[in-house]
């Protein structure tokens, strides 16, 4: 991403910044809100002004699962673990858990926002992040 | 007998087809089965005078590769040439159909509507099926981290038995009441009982979430013949009035909420349909709620204000959501034994209150309801849609 100019405040650019394992979201000019996605419209105050604001990727799990019935994409990777995290700024995100065994995760847990390296071939062709323990 | 509150419209007759693998049959067909029986339950109705229109809840057309459902189902339940909309909010689809059916009525555009919802998925493999109803959830933050639908409640059954001691049995007891209701129900996809070990002992879905947490995949159609009040009486002596309807919106995303234990927007359409109804949870004889997984109505009784916050583990396992019990919830079996033909559910659950309400219940009625409530959640509650009803 060129950063001559400032990326769209959307979905796409996110997962632009995510090549870059970076964790970007945006700041509403008008009212200070935090949003992660990133939007073009703040949905507090309807700002459409906004600056990009680079996480930390570090929090605390709210609430996890063991998946092992999956969708055929990830089918060879069960049983894995998806979490929600809430990240030190604010914002949560979920994503896959992952370097901790089923039965040590547990609710309140810190962890790490990483970024995978390989990109999916298929649409959207995104890269996918995962949390593990710091 | 209790006030009698002002209705917002009336319900004149209903039908629902046979709920389960309905092999050959599709989402026209089935739903023809459901408007010929709402048609013979009131001799008064001449279909073909009467109905004005046909709002018709389907989720998806992934599943028959099918869009424009409404048009193909008003077709075939022999009502062209009226016209046909189609409603959708994932699995709340047929309750929204129900509520623009009040407001076609409320608007003074129509004087008889037909509401209802089909969905056709067994055709599908369970795979196929589970990635169509997925994405009801958040694509690009959910779906794509490699959350599934059944993940999704799972996280929310994580944080409610974290926050406040909910166990696994008690989530397993959901399915072995609505399991043993689904027994009185010849119209269940599932009509038999089973028991807490069986249920316990299923295989692992989504932790701590197994395979009998889980509705079922299923054919169905249901229906309902909506009327002003004052020409209820033309069309049936029995009428069931609608005295309250709320809906209210979430996050699509449910990473994006910080409490996980409640549904809030299940909670605000609750709130609304009661105040509408001048109505306490506590005068509720009847509910039919959302139970796409055992822990959603262990949520459900807490959002709908059936107990308090965290109470509602305890509220099944002493028995006072089943048949007999002081609140019967889901006598219909739900949408975890009746089945869960998604655009189905919201509808029926409608159709088994006005059976409930009518004394048309058979085998499972609950003796002396008078007032019931009906709560259809779309996603993982981004969509809720809470109706109250009083027998007319």
């Amino acid at each position: 991403m060129k950063m001559a100019e400032v990326p769209p405040f959307t979905i796409e650019s996110f997962y632009e910044f995510a090549k870059e394992k970076r964790l970007m979201g945006a700041k509403c000019k008008n009212c200070g809100a935090l949003l992660l996605p990133p939007r073009p419209l703040c949905p507090k105050c309807f700002g459409t002004k906004f600056e990009w604001v680079e996480f930390e990727k570090t929090g605390r799990l709210l609430t996890y699962t063991i998946i092992h019935v999956a969708p055929k994409q990830f089918e060879p990777l069960v049983p894995y673990a998806v979490g929600i995290v809430k990240l030190k700024e604010g914002p949560n995100l979920l994503g896959m858990i992952r370097g901790v065994a089923p039965e040590k995760i547990e609710v309140g847990m810190s962890l790490n926002v990483d970024f995978d390296t390989a990109i999916p071939s298929q649409w959207p062709a995104w890269p996918r992040y995962h949390f593990r323990p710091p | 007998m209790s006030l009698v509150r002002k209705p917002l419209v009336s319900i004149v007759s209903g039908g629902m087809s046979k709920f389960g693998r309905l092999k050959g049959m599709y989402a026209r067909e089935i739903f023809a089965e459901a408007a010929k029986e709402a048609f013979d339950r009131c001799p008064n109705l001449d279909p073909k005078r009467d109905v004005e229109a046909l709002i018709i809840g389907c989720m998806s057309e992934f599943f028959e590769h099918q869009s424009h459902t409404g048009a193909a189902l008003l077709d075939w339940a022999g009502l062209l040439p009226v016209p046909s909309i189609r409603t959708e909010t994932a699995c709340a689809s047929s309750g929204a159909a129900l509520r623009c059916g009040i407001f076609a009525i409320l608007s003074g555009m129509h004087d008889v509507v037909m509401v209802g919802g089909a969905e056709k998925m067994t055709h599908r493999t369970t795979p196929e099926a589970t990635e169509f109803i997925t994405t009801a959830s958040d694509f690009p933050f959910e779906q794509w981290q490699g959350i599934t639908f059944p993940g999704l409640f799972a996280l929310m059954a994580t944080a409610h038995m974290h926050m406040y001691g909910t166990i696994e049995e008690q989530m397993a007891m959901v399915a072995v009441k609505n399991h043993r209701h689904g027994a009185l129900n010849p119209k269940a996809h599932m009509g038999r009982e089973i028991t807490l070990e069986e249920a316990m002992s299923s295989r692992m879905v989504a932790w701590p979430l197994k395979l009998f947490d889980c509705s079922l995949i299923t054919d169905g159609a249901s229906c309902l013949i909506l009327t002003k009040p004052e020409l209820a009486r033309r069309f049936t002596d029995a009428p069931v009035n609608i005295v309250g309807s709320g809906q209210a919106s979430d996050t699509i995303g449910l990473y994006e909420r910080d409490d996980l234990t409640t549904l809030s927007a299940a909670k605000l359409a609750a709130r609304k349909a009661y105040e509408m109804a001048k109505v306490k949870p506590e005068e509720i004889d009847i509910a039919e709620v959302h139970d796409c997984f055992t822990i959603a109505e262990i949520i459900a009784y807490e959002d709908l204000g059936l107990c308090k916050p965290g109470e509602g583990g305890p509220l099944v396992e002493n028995g006072v959501t089943a048949i007999g019990g002081r609140i019967p919830v889901n006598a219909s079996g739900g949408l975890k034994a009746k089945g869960h033909p998604v655009g189905a559910s919201g509808i029926a659950q409608a159709y088994e209150i006005y059976l409930q309400l009518t004394g048309q219940a058979e085998r499972r009625q609950v003796k002396g309801a008078e007032m019931g409530l009906t709560h259809n959640v779309g996603g993982s509650g981004a969509t809720a849609i809470v109706h109250v009803y009083q027998r007319g």
